[in-house]
Formats: structure tokens, sequence, C-alpha cells
């Protein structure tokens, strides 16, 4: 058996005269964080729903613990195990936690015919996942709109987590949120990596993915500039590969201010 | 019901978070979707209660008679409360119950069909009409407010112009003969508890006659209806699973299919659910009046919408409640029938309706931007 998880060998994606993506290559270990960077345009989108089977790569291998795959559906990539977490996250904002949670996977109980949707076991089941990330849901039946961003974010990580990803994609997850809440969020991606899954964080926050990451993926119009263990590059090298040398000054000075806010 | 398993569930709370305000009891009510027309069918009653507690609006008959206008309206509000949250509308309610009337009517009269056979052909022709409006929205994408606003000209055109020219007229009388002994007539046309209500007037409970049968002769059928559908569709929404596909579909019709939920399938059974309820409908009105009438049922499907967003129901999909638009039905019928025992001018109850809805939606509003509101 492969030591990778899952791999992705020189993938290449074609809209048309397009080239949106080309070889780019990347391979997860078990319990390991790979941050995908790129500034926006730089492939990101196309390359998530390519891992997540929206689309069909144009050339390369997906590889998943050692056998080679080929998605024709999003439904495919989740029967193997690759969870994607989009930034609208698929939760309704209207319905409780406990009914988000199970959303399109209800838990059932009772005879053929007549089962019902066991509501109290999917209470206790989302209160106790939710629990163990700290986050105290007072009331599973209270509505997911009264949650705060980081905790939506986590609920959504948490549910793709209990229904068996293995590879878990997600797609910006820090992006909408403030500084405590982001940091909410990440260290529980960090726990969720130590259970031995495998994470693809995509995001252009390298503050956000450098303390996180155990390698980095940056991505620059389509093509990868290579991938990094952490101890090989540091956080300034990253963002200079992101936003080219050029925009790096100004680009600093934001990010201290940033950095001061926090 | 489910406020007090809410309250439960609040006590024995897990591990407590100080920054949480101790909600009250009060506030948990405020937070489900019939508590307005719970409040407003109370306030209905005891507004007649002194403006009528002396005339005959709460004898048995009185009781019955608004009940009956209540449970007719509350059949079709229920559906189209559930159709509501699933993010959808269905303005030909009211030409299908006058479609489903003449289906039921031209067969059994001009085709010598079985009383049974028309009905079974009037609900066939539900399930296909809502199949229809259910896949054009689906399918399309548009706004079922306007694919249903034409099926609301389509159906009553066409139910108009195939009466005429198979009868050359505009109604079918003669059906009550056919009723006896239908195997599947007595659904739609038995009063029930015609036993309680001899005995209560044995006992001189209730007005008689001069001959001495009760003036109220029995549970008129629709109510059974009403009731049955009240507590089927309360327990498929809280209950079943293709209830909570009901809500995400209406909450957030990509998120739901991201998840795996159905949601063209789930839309398209709501549709065929309201044309079925007006069916339902139509077939109790029929057989009651013995006469199918071609505009049967206009403008009953904006009162069924007016009685599903009084009980609750976001105009935006994916919130509240089937007992909610019961609620809403009962309240409409109550003040309809209530304003006659009143010196209140009967022209007068559109716009009771009218600002009892805007009421409503008002405070739905406030509802729903409570309930989304992040803290």
């Amino acid at each position: 058996m492969s030591e990778y998880l899952v791999e992705f060998n020189n993938i290449s994606k074609f809209f048309g005269k397009v080239i949106a993506l080309k070889d780019v290559t990347m391979k997860l270990k078990k319990g390991e964080i790979m941050c995908l960077l790129g500034d926006n345009g730089a492939g990101k989108s196309t390359l998530i729903k390519t891992l997540a089977g929206v689309h069909k790569p144009d050339e390369g291998e997906i590889i998943i613990e050692g056998n080679k795959t080929i998605f024709d559906s999003p439904k495919d990539a989740l029967d193997m195990g690759i969870a994607t977490v989009y930034q609208d996250l698929a939760l309704v904002s209207l319905m409780s936690v406990t009914r988000n949670f199970f959303m399109g996977r209800e838990p059932m109980k009772g005879p053929p015919f007549l089962k019902t949707f066991d509501i109290e076991k999917a209470n206790k089941i989302a209160a106790e996942r939710m629990g163990q990330i700290g986050i105290d849901v007072r009331d599973p039946s209270q509505a997911v709109g009264t949650m705060s961003g980081g905790e939506r974010q986590c609920l959504a990580i948490s549910r793709a987590i209990y229904f068996g990803a293995k590879v878990l994609i997600l797609d910006e997850p820090t992006s909408a949120l403030g500084v405590h809440q982001a940091s909410v969020v990440l260290k529980y991606i960090v726990k969720a990596a130590s259970q031995g899954l495998a994470v693809i964080l995509i995001t252009h926050n390298v503050h956000h993915a450098y303390p996180v990451g155990s390698s980095f993926t940056v991505l620059n119009r389509g093509k990868s500039l290579g991938t990094y263990e952490k101890k090989d590059i540091s956080r300034e090298k990253l963002l200079s590969m992101m936003a080219g040398g050029e925009e790096l000054n100004k680009l600093e000075v934001e990010l201290q201010e940033m950095n001061r806010t926090s | 019901m489910s406020v007090k398993s809410k309250s439960i569930e609040n006590k024995n709370n897990f591990n407590h978070d100080e920054r949480l305000k101790k909600v009250s009891g009060l506030k948990l009510l405020l937070n489900r979707p019939e508590l307005g027309a719970l409040g407003g069918a109370i306030l209905v009653f005891i507004f007649f209660g002194i403006v009528a507690g002396d005339t005959g609006m709460f004898s048995a008959y009185g009781i019955l008679n608004f009940l009956d206008v209540s449970a007719n309206l509350g059949i079709i509000a229920i559906a189209a409360a559930v159709l509501m949250i699933g993010g959808e509308f269905d303005l030909s309610i009211g030409s299908m119950i006058g479609f489903a009337g003449i289906c039921i009517a031209i067969p059994a009269i001009y085709f010598g069909w079985p009383l049974w056979l028309s009905i079974i052909f009037a609900f066939a022709m539900a399930v296909l009409v809502g199949y229809f409006n259910g896949i054009l929205v689906v399918k399309t994408g548009l706004p079922s407010f306007i694919v249903t606003l034409a099926m609301l000209f389509i159906l009553r055109g066409a139910t108009l112009a195939i009466t005429r020219l198979i009868t050359g007229r505009t109604q079918v009388p003669g059906l009550r003969v056919l009723i006896e002994n239908d195997p599947l007539a007595w659904i739609f046309a038995t009063d029930t508890f015609k036993w309680l209500f001899t005995w209560l007037g044995s006992m001189n409970l209730i007005a008689l006659r001069t001959d001495g049968t009760p003036l109220a002769t029995g549970i008129p059928p629709s109510v059974i209806w009403f009731i049955f559908l009240a507590i089927l569709s309360t327990w498929i929404l809280m209950k079943t699973r293709y209830g909570n596909w009901i809500f995400a579909s209406g909450g957030d019709r990509n998120g739901a299919k991201n998840v795996g939920v159905p949601v063209g399938r789930v839309k398209i059974s709501l549709f065929i659910g309201t044309a079925v309820a007006a069916t339902i409908f139509a077939t109790i009105q029929v057989l009651d009046a013995g006469s199918a009438d071609t505009m049967r049922g206009t403008l009953k499907e904006l009162e069924a919408i007016a009685a599903a967003v009084v009980g609750g129901c976001l105009l935006t999909g994916g919130y509240g409640s089937a007992i909610g638009a019961a609620f809403g039905a009962l309240i409409f019928g109550t003040v309809s029938m209530g304003i006659f025992y009143t010196d209140v001018d009967t022209d007068w109850f559109k716009v009771f309706l009218g600002a009892m809805m805007l009421i409503a939606v008002i405070f739905n509003n406030y509802i729903r931007r409570k309930v989304t509101e992040s803290k």
C-alpha cells in the first residue's frame, strides 16, 4: 500500500483553449494538513472542483490508498471518503443544528414503511459531536442562524467527518471570519488532522495557513509553484511566492495592519 | 407539543454557557412559527365570545357552521403551507378546485361512470396537474409564482370550455342521487358522530328541529379531513426524513442539493400535494352541494396562502408549520361566519382578512430576523 492516503498526480484541466490547471501534483499522508495557497484566479476553485469530482481532470490521475480512481460525480468522491466543505457550507440557517447536521442523511427508527426520523438520537449525536470540538450547543434544536460564523464552519466540518470523510477539502474556511473565530476553526482543523484525516486547506491567507499547515502548495495561474514542507519555507517566502514580488511591500503593510488588530 | 420538548431539552443542558441569558418559556414559545396564529385565534374567540356570545354562534349548530368553513379552507391551507415551507407557491389551487369538480361531475352524469370511478379520475388528474406544475418549476427554474399563475388561467379556462362543450352549461347538477351506496363517496360525504348529536338532542342540550331531530346532525366530513390532514402534515414535517427534506429544500435549495437531498423530487411531490388537497376540497363540496360549478374555488388559492402566512409560513420558504396554517384557517373561517352574528356589515370581512395578513407578515419577518441573526 502506498504511503500516501491520497495522491493527485499531474492533474490538468482545460476549458476550451483556457488552461485552468497544468500538471498540479499533491500528495497527502494521514494526519497531514496541506495548505493550497494562491491569489484570486490562480485556479484554486477549479482544482477543488476537480478533486471533489465536479470536474473530471483532462490529464493526470487520482490515487486513493494506492488505487487509481476516477470520479464520475461529487457523490463518487464522497463515497471514497473525499468530502468537500464549500464556502456556502450547505447549511440552512432557519433549520436547527440537528436537522442541519443530518440533512439528507437522517437516522431512522421504527418498522419498515413507518420509519421516522429519530430526532432524539440525532439531537444526542449532534450535541455530542459539537461538544467534542468545544462548541456548546445549548440546545440542538436551536436554529443554525443563531450560531456564529466559526461555529457554523465547525458544524459543517464536523458533519463531514461524522459521515466518514478521510480527506477533507476545505474551501476558504476562515475567509469570512474574525480573528478569534478563525483561530477556533483552525484549532479544530488541526485536531481533525491529528485524528488521522488528511486535510487540504484552501486559502489565500498565509497567516492562517502557516501556523497549521504541514506542507504548502502554491498555485499561480493554473500551475503549481511547488510543494514545500514547513521546515523548508518561511512565511515571508510563501507570501512573496503567492503575491508576486512587486506587490509584496504593499501587502506587507496591510498584513501588519491586520496583525496589529488581531 | 414541541414547545414542551424544547423547554425540557433546555433544562437538561449539557454544559451551560455562562454567556447565555436564561431563556424564558415565553421566549421559546415566541420561536414557534404557529404562535401568531394561535394567539390570533384566541383573540378572535374572545372577541366573538363578548360580541356574539348570546347569539347562536356558539350553539352546536353555529360552531359546526364556522368549523365547516374553517375546515374547508384549512384543507387547502395546510397543503399550501407545506408547499411554502418547501419554498414554492401554488396559485392554481382555486382553479384546480373547479377543475376537479367537473372531473367528478361530467363523467358521473354524462358518461355514466360510477361515482367512485369519477372521484378516482379526479384525483388522478390532480396528481397529473401537480406533477406538471412541479416538473415545470423544477426543470425551468422559473419562479413557481409565474408557472402556477399560468396554470391558474389554463385550468380555469379549460374547466369552463370543456364543461360548456360537453354540457352546454357552466354547472353540472344531479350528483346527489349517486352518493347513496357508492363505495367511495361516503368518505367525502358522511357526517360523523351522529349518535353523539342524537344523544345531546335527546338530553335537550342542543337545539332541536320541530320534528325532534337535532339541528346539528353530526361532524361534517370537511372537519374530519381537516384534522386528519393537520395531524398527518405535522407528523411528516416534524417526524420524518421527508419532512426534514421539505425544510431543507425551502431553506436553501443548493445547500440541500449538496448534501444529497433530492430537492426536485421533494418539490414535485409538494405540488402534487396541493393539487390533491384542492381535489379533496372539491370532492367534499361537490358531493355536499350535489353539483359542480366551473367557478368553484375562485380566489381560494389566495385565501389558502393568506392562512398559511398568518400561520407563520415565510414567503421565502424553509420555515412554518401545518398547525399554524390550520389556526390561520380557523381564524378566517370563524370571522367570516362570526361576522353574521354581529352588527358589523359583512363587507368588512375582506378588510379584516387583508389587515390580518399584513400584521402576520410583519410579525413573521421580525421572527425570521430573530431566528437567523448571529449572536
